[in-house]
């Protein structure tokens, strides 16, 4: 045993150290297994490769419904009418400005494809409903427009479009 | 616990037993001879109807367990075999469901209890921030049950409640994305729920021996609020509160088998008979009624995180309380102003239960955000400036004299 004053740093004092600093990183490290394991795994990942969609049989105006990633994907095929009321507002209004071409590709302005889940607490929004004419969440009032853009309401932010390419002028391949 | 020194084993084996584990002594001293005030009421029944209804939930849900499947194909169906084909299936899940709303019944007159008679005032402290974390372990564990029956209202309430993270700046999504085990809530989710819900009671009951241990080492406010000062102001545990206790624990079970047995979905939402729809949002979701004051605050604040931040603060202020109230006098009995807006509180708390259940706009929005103001003034405004300006009533000199004069 050593004698010395407390004052006094001894060799023992850097053994206890060294080896609660030792046993402080082995904890941290436990804690990567046990915190990862709750992340999605192999088969739920490899579930949410990228999907081809035909978009020929979707009518002028209509809106259809798919699941990519266990997420529903709106796909809409806008009207004129759809796209202009997307394309007249002033930016300056929005909650969130984003213009209708950064929402769409180019030369395929009448398909607007996002994922339908509210952002402000994860409810599906009802198409074609609203003040808007895009779509209402019925869980807590936001409202989007036809480019899915939130208009009122709580959600803070717009749609989010899933990442998506025309692998022809009828079919898009989301992921 | 001085209760120890009283206690006269008097079988051979208590004798023996007492010398290698003193369970009879402390059994003994804890609920014997353990000094109660005398002018307890029955609303200090309900620490025990609580710990009642924690052990009813947990025999009954070890029984559905035993007959349940947390698969997302297989949940719902395992429930509705349970209702119709296990022996007695209905009364275990009727009595489960029922219990649930009856435990969380049963705490909220536990907290407005305490709340009136300033039971978390010095020396109580720890004793009520332990009853704070039953009470946040309690709203998990709730949520987590509800969800296992996997029909419409119990997928969304996982999605929205599991989203309420989401507005965490930053590391949101990710950490919804954590909590789902998927891109969205699905059998990992299920499946984790199912564990935890499993888990947590446990968890409760351990935290509840901390809370009983707290109780018993500070001793138990009463309705004067003033600390017993001799033998005169406390009678034995057994037989007077082990009596009242048990009296009023039956008079509950008449309550709780009433909607058990007379209107067992009463309590429910006919829409969680509908199995999970990943792809339709029921076009009204709302909590379960014990969740339904906090839901209106979030619906209150027309943002996301601040709704989420006001929501979340409306609980966590409960554990700061004990330094919020700077009154000097504990039980709202000698405190004119403070009884008067505590029952405001009460009456607001219940409105905003209300006001959780209509629809998110006119009116309502206009008047869950006045009581949510009230809500958040009386624990930060109203509860420090009470203890300054209040002209608080003469108190007794003891707890004896109190119920004397009352007698006399």
């Amino acid at each position: 045993m050593t004698t010395g004053s407390s004052a006094e740093h001894t060799r023992r004092d850097f053994l206890y150290i060294a080896t609660g600093a030792v046993a402080a990183v082995g904890g941290a490290a436990v804690m990567v297994p046990l915190i990862s394991q709750m992340n999605p795994d192999a088969s739920t990942i490899a579930a949410g490769a990228p999907i081809e969609i035909d978009l020929a049989p979707i009518a002028d105006g209509q809106i259809i419904k798919v699941f990519w990633r266990s997420m529903p994907i709106f796909i809409s095929h806008r009207t004129k009418a759809e796209i202009d009321a997307a394309r007249n507002v002033n930016l300056a209004t929005l909650k969130d400005p984003q213009p209708d071409s950064a929402r769409v590709k180019e030369g395929h302005e009448q398909w607007l494809v996002v994922i339908g889940i509210c952002t402000h607490l994860g409810c599906i929004p009802l198409a074609h409903q609203g003040d808007y004419n895009g779509w209402f969440c019925p869980c807590h009032g936001s409202a989007y427009d036809t480019s899915g853009r939130i208009r009122v309401g709580p959600a803070p932010t717009n749609l989010p479009l899933p990442p998506y390419t025309f692998v022809s002028d009828t079919r898009i391949r989301i992921g | 616990m001085s209760g120890h020194a009283t206690y006269q084993p008097q079988s051979g084996f208590m004798k023996w037993m007492e010398r290698r584990l003193p369970i009879g002594g402390l059994i003994h001293s804890s609920f014997v001879v353990y000094p109660t005030p005398r002018n307890l009421n029955y609303l200090w029944t309900f620490g025990g109807i609580l710990s009642m209804m924690l052990a009813i939930q947990i025999i009954t849900g070890i029984v559905l367990t035993m007959h349940y499947t947390p698969h997302v194909d297989l949940a719902f169906k395992s429930v509705e075999g349970i209702m119709r084909d296990v022996n007695y299936g209905w009364l275990m899940r009727y009595l489960h469901a029922n219990g649930a709303a009856m435990f969380f019944f049963a705490v909220y007159i536990h907290i407005f209890r305490g709340l009136y008679y300033g039971s978390y005032k010095e020396p109580r402290e720890v004793l009520w921030i332990l009853g704070v974390i039953i009470y946040l372990l309690m709203m998990a564990t709730g949520f987590m049950g509800y969800v296992l029956v996997w029909g419409q209202m119990s997928f969304w309430a996982a999605t929205v409640i599991t989203n309420l993270f989401s507005a965490i700046p930053g590391v949101g999504e990710a950490i919804v994305t954590w909590l789902w085990g998927g891109y969205a809530v699905g059998n990992p989710t299920l499946n984790r729920f199912y564990s935890l819900h499993f888990l947590l009671p446990f968890v409760i009951a351990g935290v509840v021996v901390l809370h009983v241990w707290a109780l018993h080492v500070a001793g138990q406010n009463n309705p004067t609020g003033i600390e017993p000062k001799s033998d005169k102001d406390t009678v034995p545990f057994t037989p007077y509160a082990t009596m009242k206790d048990g009296f009023f624990m039956v008079c509950f079970l008449l309550l709780y088998c009433w909607f058990v047995f007379y209107m067992p979905n009463f309590l429910g939402h006919a829409d969680n008979y509908i199995p999970a729809n990943p792809a339709v949002t029921p076009a009204h979701i709302v909590p379960e009624w014990y969740y339904l004051p906090f839901y209106a605050i979030l619906r209150a604040i027309p943002d996301k995180l601040m709704g989420v931040v006001a929501m979340v603060a409306a609980i966590l202020v409960l554990a700061f309380v004990p330094w919020l109230d700077t009154s000097k006098v504990k039980s709202a009995r000698y405190r004119p102003l403070f009884k008067q807006f505590f029952w405001l509180f009460v009456a607001v708390c219940i409105g905003l239960g209300w006001l959780g259940a209509k629809p998110a706009e006119g009116i309502y929005v206009v008047l869950s955000q006045i009581f949510t103001v009230y809500y958040f003034a009386f624990f930060l405004v109203i509860m420090p400036l009470l203890g300054i300006f209040e002209k608080t009533k003469p108190l007794p000199n003891s707890i004896s004299e109190s119920v004397l004069d009352a007698k006399a």
